[in-house]
């Protein structure tokens, strides 16, 4: 496939060589991905306006090159923790649709089949270390996977993702001073989309980025990345990697991006001024990367192509939900305790 | 057999499970260096060296966190939280994350730590820093909850709670790091969920924690010399997994109950025992189940005042005299 030597939008003029990184595998990789995280995420809200998602859920939609680049950059071993906020993460780590929607839809073919749901996704074998709905609670958790794979020798990282209302919390704090003063390998991304649940960040912190301006404080770099280009957070997610899968401690690094929805199912998000989803949505993550390929010279039918297969994906992976049974009744009672049951006395 | 205080045997624990397994490491404030608040740690930095004994800055919840996420990936974390009043801070951890998120994960998750605390009082420390908590960590699904009385039952008690799979909650008493008891040379392993008839006897059973099982024991002997009443005391050792065999088994053959909790009264840890004694032991019993407890009261600092309010050996012998006579 021919290549333009042009430089995509967001990226650096002048930098010999920016452009040819990533190569184009990696880049229809992150296509791919940005394609089933947005589709899946359209596919819960629909869902759940049938009233077959139940509970609550927390969208991506217009946050998928964060989960995207930083997936793509990670090895396998690599951790992530992710918050009630996790399909995202979960998808990107390569877990199937169905298990994802199946646990959604609270069937017995979801991850955890019904035990967790949206806010707990957990799927160990990928590495997707659970998703917490504690504000903050998994910082310190990731920190002490991190202090294993320095204590083992083990080269993996742990990638721990949260929102811009986390940065308020005290757990982020401690966490981030813990991780620098062991300089432990994991990295805190704070996904700011601009809200920390109803109410605008600026209005509740002290400093115009929540997580980047405080970096200074626990002896870190300033990052604040464009969280809708995927390929600016693939680039910085293996420069953070490499730095801490070489001894070199933490990163914090903010992404700027939005969520086209409100924070949870519950919310219209009515709080937002007229226009500001319109303008985001002129630099949707999905729609740049679309462009980016077409500028790196891939045919529009390889693009196309993607997409059918990935709305072909999602349509199988909901028909296999929506068939799905409940789980058995005996989950109730299992795996409280390591030996599978719930017994607290003889 | 060597006499070791509680204190010494806190260190001995620990370090027979670092000596066995290099994935147990330890960590708290002021542990390595200095050797812990309480002399508990003294020598387990130089023992088993920096990267295995840890000081933390004064952040409970990294701690407990870090505690956790270095269980779910492989290591056996034992974590240390100075005083037992400190677990309020991060109660995320033990309420909401250690214990449920293997039943959340369906099980794909592992949680195999120890937490250690000092808890109680008698040290005039006043209501923060004084308080018997256990009861805090009994009410909630998926820890285990552990409280010894003896040097010998620190050492076997914190062998089995790192060697269990399941998160646990170590309680060490302040009051008692001082005392003294017989323990065998070699490794002591003991098991979680078991009960410890302390005391045999006929005419009441008297079922104690931790400090109050010193006090329990002294309340026995005086209520045999002075009243010719003969209590089977029972160190329960263990809230969660709870051994109701032992005490009920003990509650058959004395017909009446007493419970000595040093936790405030409201949903004390003998609350719970007392009902099940209702619900399965009902006819057993020969009279009303009686829990001697603190009452339900922040702890004052001054000693006439803290002494006032924990069960003492003497209020225990009068509860249980006045009851029996009844």
């Amino acid at each position: 496939m021919a290549r333009k030597p042009a430089h995509a939008p967001g990226e650096t003029a002048g930098q010999p060589g920016l452009n040819d990184d990533i190569g184009e595998k990696m880049r229809l990789t992150m296509y791919r991905m940005q394609v089933e995280i947005r589709q899946s995420e359209q596919r819960a809200y629909d869902l759940f306006l049938q009233n077959l998602v139940k509970g609550t859920s927390h969208l991506s939609l217009g946050q998928e090159a964060v989960a995207t680049g930083f997936a793509a950059a990670m090895k396998p071993g690599d951790l992530s923790f992710c918050t009630y906020r996790g399909h995202a993460h979960t998808l990107a780590r390569g877990v199937p649709i169905e298990r994802v929607l199946g646990e959604l839809m609270q069937r017995d073919n979801g991850l955890m089949r019904g035990k967790g749901g949206s806010m707990h996704l957990t799927s160990v074998e990928h590495g997707v270390m659970g998703s917490y709905a504690i504000v903050g609670a998994h910082l310190p958790i990731a920190c002490g996977a991190a202090w294993r794979a320095q204590y083992k020798g083990d080269k993996d990282v742990s990638v721990c993702f949260f929102g811009d209302g986390t940065t308020n919390i005290g757990a982020f704090h401690e966490a981030l001073n813990f991780a620098a003063v062991w300089k432990l390998p994991v990295i805190f991304v704070c996904e700011n989309n601009l809200y920390m649940e109803y109410t605008p960040i600026g209005e509740v912190t002290s400093v115009e980025h929540p997580a980047a301006d405080r970096a200074a404080s626990y002896g870190l770099e300033r990052i604040v990345l464009d969280g809708q280009d995927a390929d600016t957070i693939y680039r910085a997610a293996r420069a953070a990697y490499d730095k801490a899968r070489a001894g070199g401690g933490p990163s914090l690094i903010e992404c700027m991006t939005y969520r086209y929805s409100g924070h949870s199912r519950a919310d219209p998000a009515k709080y937002r001024p007229d226009g500001e989803l319109d303008a985001w949505k002129k630099r949707d993550p999905i729609k740049i990367y679309r462009d980016r390929l077409i500028q790196f010279g891939i045919a529009e039918n390889v693009i196309a192509g993607i997409e059918t297969d990935v709305n072909r994906r999602v349509d199988e992976a909901t028909e296999k939900c929506k068939a799905a049974p409940p789980p058995s009744l005996d989950l109730l009672t299992s795996d409280v305790y390591a030996d599978g049951g719930w017994a607290w006395r003889n | 057999m060597a006499e070791l205080t509680y204190r010494d045997a806190v260190t001995r624990g620990i370090a027979q499970e670092m000596a066995r397994d290099p994935d147990v490491v330890f960590f708290g404030e002021d542990v390595a260096k200095a050797g812990g608040v309480f002399k508990t740690t003294v020598g387990l930095l130089e023992q088993f060296g920096p990267l295995r004994v840890r000081d933390p800055p004064i952040s409970e919840l990294a701690i407990m966190g870090a505690a956790m996420g270095a269980a779910m990936t492989g290591l056996k974390p034992i974590a240390e939280i100075m005083f037992s009043d400190f677990f309020a801070v991060c109660f995320d951890y033990i309420a909401n994350e250690f214990g449920k998120s293997r039943y959340m994960s369906n099980g794909q998750l592992k949680c195999p730590l120890v937490v250690r605390t000092g808890n109680g009082a008698g040290s005039r420390f006043g209501a923060q820093h004084s308080q018997s908590v256990e009861n805090w960590c009994m009410m909630i699904p998926g820890l285990k909850v552990v409280a010894p009385s003896t040097p010998r039952d620190v050492i076997g008690l914190l062998a089995a709670a790192v060697r269990d799979p399941d998160p646990v909650i170590f309680f060490e008493h302040k009051s008692l790091y001082a005392t003294k008891g017989e323990v065998p040379d070699g490794e002591i392993v003991d098991q979680l969920g078991t009960a410890k008839i302390v005391r045999p006897g006929r005419d009441a059973t008297i079922l104690a924690l931790a400090f109050m099982v010193p006090r329990a024991l002294e309340a026995a002997e005086k209520l045999k010399a002075e009243h010719g009443l003969d209590c089977e005391v029972i160190d329960v050792r263990s809230l969660v997994p709870l051994d109701t065999q032992t005490i009920l088994g003990s509650l058959a053959r004395t017909h009446r109950l007493f419970t000595v909790e040093e936790n405030p009264r409201l949903c004390g840890w003998g609350a719970e025992i007392v009902s099940i004694a209702a619900d399965e032991a009902f006819y057993d019993l020969d009279g009303p189940p009686v829990r001697i407890t603190t009452p339900h009261l922040p702890l004052p600092a001054t000693d006439i005042l803290e002494d006032m309010v924990l069960p003492t050996a003497d209020r225990i012998v009068d509860r249980v005299r006045r009851s029996l006579s009844a």
